[in-house]
């Protein structure tokens, strides 16, 4: 008992931090049809940043700092690398995404000189609570809370603000919003700044849990997330939720049977079925080619 | 034609800059004799905080004895390094660069996979290579010009299931390693040879790579009752694992090889009730001297601090960092030579006394080590304590 | 244009010179300088690079499919080749964690049993990268299946997902009879054993380098053929518009399995010959950073362009493992230490390298033009001004 309380408690708050990382996924490929390699590696800078500056400053400015940096990270990898391919095939976008994604690990290993870093721990979250007799971090609890609370917001967010209203056009149809006036560059910059923002608070939940940093840290995240984003159905948010609760809790209890070896394949191998399945995910809308 | 005569043009070019660079690294640089000794290590990917503890050493001894006597005369050594980054792939070229530079001898590698990788470059270069803590076993069968001077996976394996076994009394084991990670898996088979050989029982598990959730395999081990968990795995792993069973309040002790003989790892138990032991070539305490010198190294040199991690405990692959290199200089002295086949046929003989142990070779090239040194972390202190001398022997 | 088809015209004469002048030098070059230069190192891995780089450009460039199965299908091509290839004599030491391999049959050991040393030892290895690209092809087969009826993006995540799965079952150790596990297959042929070698073991005539120049270089030449043919209009027609390609007679879903077919062949040879380079095989070296290595190698080159995509390994690897190396090093200039040069700088300035391409080349070295245009378009000019 105290064994599946704890692996659904592990599981649920593993699936709560893909979740952060998949609405940004799944927002960016909503607008710009692109799979942007490098959340992931943001996740990790993230992580990195506040390594550094834990060390230097009280935690309560540090996370705030933290969370500022990397949305003006991702602000700036979105005018860097992905602006001026905004006219260049889909495929040109994807690989600079994957170029900068290279970039972000390559310069992490620079500054960490390829040693792992030890996240700070953050009081309150870093403590020990048990549910049910299994022992577990308050962040556990924390994240599924902060999740739904972040997803509300931003569910009202996207319906009921101009800025929402602009993004939802966007997504439905670039060019013609465009003519209708929708300020293209700054709704996909808003786009890129919440989804960065909500990363960051995920690398903030995830590393608490997890507490080593290392470059390739955003990688395998990532990819989960991603894999989420589409199992859900890519571009809806409370997809992204769903299909990444479903994935981190599978994960966790995959790892707990005979066949922990294919944790990771059986990740993929669901990919796949949906794909073929029902290639638009669960929530995804179903869209048409046009000649 | 234009086009054609810049072509070829370029292609003279990159072939004249191969030119070049393969006649560079003579022996003598104004007018002092050096003698290069190539480090083959790690400084980036998953072992690359290994690598950097390993080099350490081997940069210690070198400020130590900077010259090496050939013949009556005073050769300066030079340590050249190229980094093979934890990765097979990268290895081959990282070997030919040290080969294109005019080593005499190679050191390394910290991790078995790139030793063997690089293996085939060294042999058809004629150089010997000195292992200093692959363990692996095929690094140095069935060739004649790998070395090595630190013990192997089947006798660590072995070492540490009878330990597990004597100091606990454990009858199940639950062991952790990298899927894919030879390493990891190796010493793996060989503890659950040894447990399964005693009398105990072993549920194995192996977690992808660069996984950061190890909560379900801990739960796993805490319901299936286990006395001990054994997780042979690199230092990021380590730290992961350390600090998440102190999380799920795990009431067994952790088992660990000589990857996990690092302060990162030390520093992951601090202030936690894990009870961490590891297997490893050397204990602090070991030689008085050695100790304090090289902490006096670390402590000037800011360099070397950031590559230890950032205080001044002695990892057991620094010490034998340092061995290796002087076992490489004995090999120089003994061949009285600079050149590679005369060291290649002098190493197999030697016979040095390091501070890790006596270091002497058996007729595989393997050194003949019968006993590991058990380390148990202190969770106040943050520093290692000495537990006992383990051998294979039940 | 008429007349190409009768005979070569001057460009691919010039490139097929250009070649053979290549082919030369690397063969006099290794047996005069330092055979040990990594410039070798750098021939023999972009060698490798080029073939597998061609095998995805076929796909991604010709075919318009976007995949990122590569290092998937090199891996099943670099362990079939090393299990059909390693001698019978090392397979206990090799597979010791697993009392010996499952497999008692060495292609190695039958040819060259039957047909002497030499001789044996060119049939085993072209026999074995044949069924490593075989193995490869019917593995993309299967997969081709499900996979190659989704769009873009999915169908690269799905590769992308296929190939982790592979790498996922040759680790496990309960194949290790087969797979050898986590542990590395190492002691078959390798580049090096074609080196020529008197009675008493002394090379007397190095070709390791130009062994798998010849081996990527056939390959090529069949794909560049193959793309020449109907066959490889008929995948240009679907990289241009599926839906005209089909209203043309295009069996839509045979080509695409074909073309996906066809380029993992070539990636699970380019697997092989890999395997030949690096003379150890371990799963855990296929992940898919190898093949973002060889799509940003496609990119660089120009998708769409075979010559684009050979000259782009070699820079690629020529940079990464070669030229910038000094970066990682601390270097003295006049005394006082250049900042910033210390271990991982090199790969910080790569990678910025390799965004300026991206971002400001797009068109990569050659765009979708080929070596034979650069020596031909002067020609067409004069054409044209004749008019």
């Amino acid at each position: 008992m105290e064994f599946l309380t704890s692996q659904i408690l592990s599981g649920i708050s593993l699936g709560g931090q893909y979740a952060l990382i998949a609405i940004g996924y799944t927002m960016v490929y909503g607008i710009l049809r692109l799979i942007n390699f490098a959340h992931g590696d943001v996740f990790m800078v993230a992580g990195l940043l506040m390594v550094y500056m834990s060390t230097v400053m009280p935690i309560y400015v540090s996370i705030p700092l933290m969370i500022v940096l990397t949305v003006l990270l991702g602000f700036v990898i979105e005018r860097a690398a992905y602006k001026p391919l905004r006219s260049a095939p889909r495929m040109s976008v994807m690989i600079s995404a994957i170029g900068v994604s290279y970039l972000l690990q390559n310069l992490a290993l620079y500054a960490t000189g390829g040693q792992p870093k030890t996240y700070a721990s953050i009081p309150w979250i870093s403590n020990t609570i048990h549910i049910f007799g299994a022992p577990t971090r308050v962040v556990t609890v924390v994240t599924p809370i902060l999740v739904i609370i972040l997803v509300v917001l931003l569910t009202l967010l996207i319906n009921h603000t101009k800025i929402g209203i602009a993004m939802r056009a966007v997504s439905k149809d670039f060019e013609t919003s465009q003519l209708m006036g929708v300020k293209i560059n700054s709704v996909i910059s808003a786009t890129f700044v919440i989804g960065t923002f909500l990363a960051a608070v995920g690398s903030l939940l995830y590393f608490t849990n997890y507490p080593t940093v290392v470059p390739m840290s955003g990688a395998l995240p990532g990819l989960k997330a991603f894999v989420a984003a589409v199992f859900g159905g890519i571009g809806s948010i409370p997809g992204a939720v769903i299909g990444a609760f479903i994935i981190g809790i599978c994960e966790t209890l995959i790892k707990g049977t005979d066949f922990a070896v294919f944790s990771d394949a059986f990740t993929f191998a669901l990919l796949i079925i949906i794909l073929v399945v029902k290639p638009t995910g669960i929530f995804g809308e179903k869209t048409t080619d046009k000649v | 034609m234009k086009r054609v005569i810049a072509l070829v043009l370029a292609l003279v070019l990159v072939f004249s800059l191969a030119a070049c660079s393969a006649g560079t690294g003579s022996s003598s640089a104004n007018g002092e004799k050096v003698i290069r000794i190539g480090v083959f290590e790690p400084a980036s990917g998953d072992s690359g905080a290994g690598g950097k503890k390993e080099t350490l050493g081997m940069q210690y001894a070198n400020s130590q004895v900077p010259t090496v006597e050939i013949g009556g005369e005073t050769y300066k050594v030079e340590l050249v390094y190229a980094d093979n980054g934890s990765d097979q792939a990268k290895a081959p070229a990282a070997a030919a660069e040290l080969v294109g530079k005019n080593v005499a001898i190679v050191l390394g590698s910290y991790g078995s996979g790139v030793s063997i990788a690089a293996s085939e470059t060294f042999k058809n270069a004629g150089l010997a290579a000195l292992g200093v803590t692959c363990t692996n076993p095929n690094v140095t069968a069935g060739n004649d010009h790998y070395f090595r001077i630190c013990f192997l996976d089947p006798f660590q394996g072995t070492v540490l299931a009878n330990f597990s076994m004597d100091k606990f009394g454990a009858k199940k084991a639950y062991c952790l390693g990298e899927l894919g990670n030879e390493y990891d898996q190796g010493l793996i088979a060989f503890f659950k040879d040894a447990f399964e050989k005693a009398g105990g029982t072993v549920i194995a598990d192996s977690f992808p790579t660069n996984n950061s959730d190890f909560s379900s395999y801990i739960n796993k081990a805490k319901s299936e009752g286990c006395d001990v968990l054994f997780c042979p795995v690199s230092i990021a792993y380590a730290t992961q694992i350390v600090s998440q069973a102190a999380k799920l309040e795990a009431n067994f002790p952790i088992v660990g090889s000589d990857t996990l003989d690092d302060n990162m790892v030390l520093a992951a138990a601090k202030g936690t009730d894990i009870k961490l032991y590891v297997s490893t070539f050397y204990s602090e305490g070991g030689n008085a001297d050695f100790d304090k010198n090289i902490k006096a190294y670390i402590n000037e040199n800011a360099d070397a601090k950031t590559a230890n991690g950032g205080n001044d405990t002695i990892s057991a692959v620094t010490a034998m960092g340092y061995d290796a290199y002087f076992v490489a200089l004995e090999a120089i002295k003994a061949a009285g030579s600079a050149d590679p086949a005369a060291i290649k046929a002098a190493l197999p003989s030697v016979v040095y006394k390091g501070v890790s142990g006596d270091i002497a070779f058996d007729e595989i090239g393997d050194a003949k080590r019968d006993t590991a040194f058990i380390k148990v972390a202190n969770n106040e202190t943050a520093l290692w304590e000495f537990e006992t001398q383990q051998t294979a022997a039940k | 244009m008429s007349n190409t088809k009768k005979r070569i015209d001057r460009g691919s004469l010039i490139t097929l010179c250009i070649i053979l002048l290549i082919f030369v030098v690397t063969v006099v070059l290794e047996n005069t300088i330092n055979a040990n230069s990594l410039l070798f190192t750098v021939i023999r891995k972009g060698a490798v690079y080029s073939l597998v780089a061609v095998s995805m450009n076929l796909l991604n460039g010709f075919t318009g499919l976007f995949s990122l199965g590569q290092a998937g299908f090199m891996l099943l091509g670099a362990y079939t080749y090393a299990i059909l290839t390693i001698p019978n004599s090392v397979r206990d030491t090799i597979y010791y964690l697993f009392q010996g391999s499952s497999f008692h049959f060495s292609l190695l050991d039958i040819f060259q049993g039957a047909l002497g040393e030499t001789f044996g030892l060119i049939v085993a290895v072209i026999l074995a990268c044949i069924c490593a690209g075989i193995v490869a092809a019917f593995f993309a087969f299967l997969i081709g299946l499900p996979v190659l009826r989704l769009k873009s993006d999915y169908l690269a995540i799905a590769t992308l997902g296929f190939a982790e799965i592979l790498r996922a079952i040759f680790q496990w150790e309960k194949l290790g009879k087969v797979t050898n596990g986590a542990n590395a297959l190492r002691g078959y042929p390798t580049f090096s054993d074609f080196n020529i070698k008197n009675s008493s073991g002394m090379i007397v005539f190095r070709l390791s380098s130009f062994v798998p120049l010849l081996l990527a270089g056939i390959c090529i030449a069949i794909i560049v053929l193959l793309i020449n043919s109907s066959y490889g209009r008929a995948f240009k027609a679907i990289r241009d518009d599926e839906v005209a390609a089909e209203a043309m007679g295009i069996n839509l879903a045979k080509h695409k399995q074909l073309s996906f077919c066809i380029s993992s062949f070539f990636a699970g040879v380019g697997g092989a010959l890999f395997a030949m380079f690096a003379s150890t095989v371990q799963a855990k070296t296929f992940t898919s950073a190898m093949t973002y290595e060889i799509l940003l190698i496609v990119v660089i080159g120009g998708i769409g362009s075979i010559s684009g995509s050979c000259l782009a390994s070699f820079l690629y690897i020529a940079c990464s493992e070669w030229w910038l190396r000094f970066l990682d090093n601390t270097m003295y200039i006049g005394g006082t230490q250049v900042p910033l040069l210390r271990n991982g700088f090199r790969m910080v300035v790569f990678s910025v390298i390799i965004m300026i391409v991206v971002l400001f080349f797009r068109q990569g070295i050659m765009g979708s033009r080929e070596l034979p245009d650069l020596f031909r378009r002067k020609r067409i000019k004069e054409g044209k001004s004749d008019e």
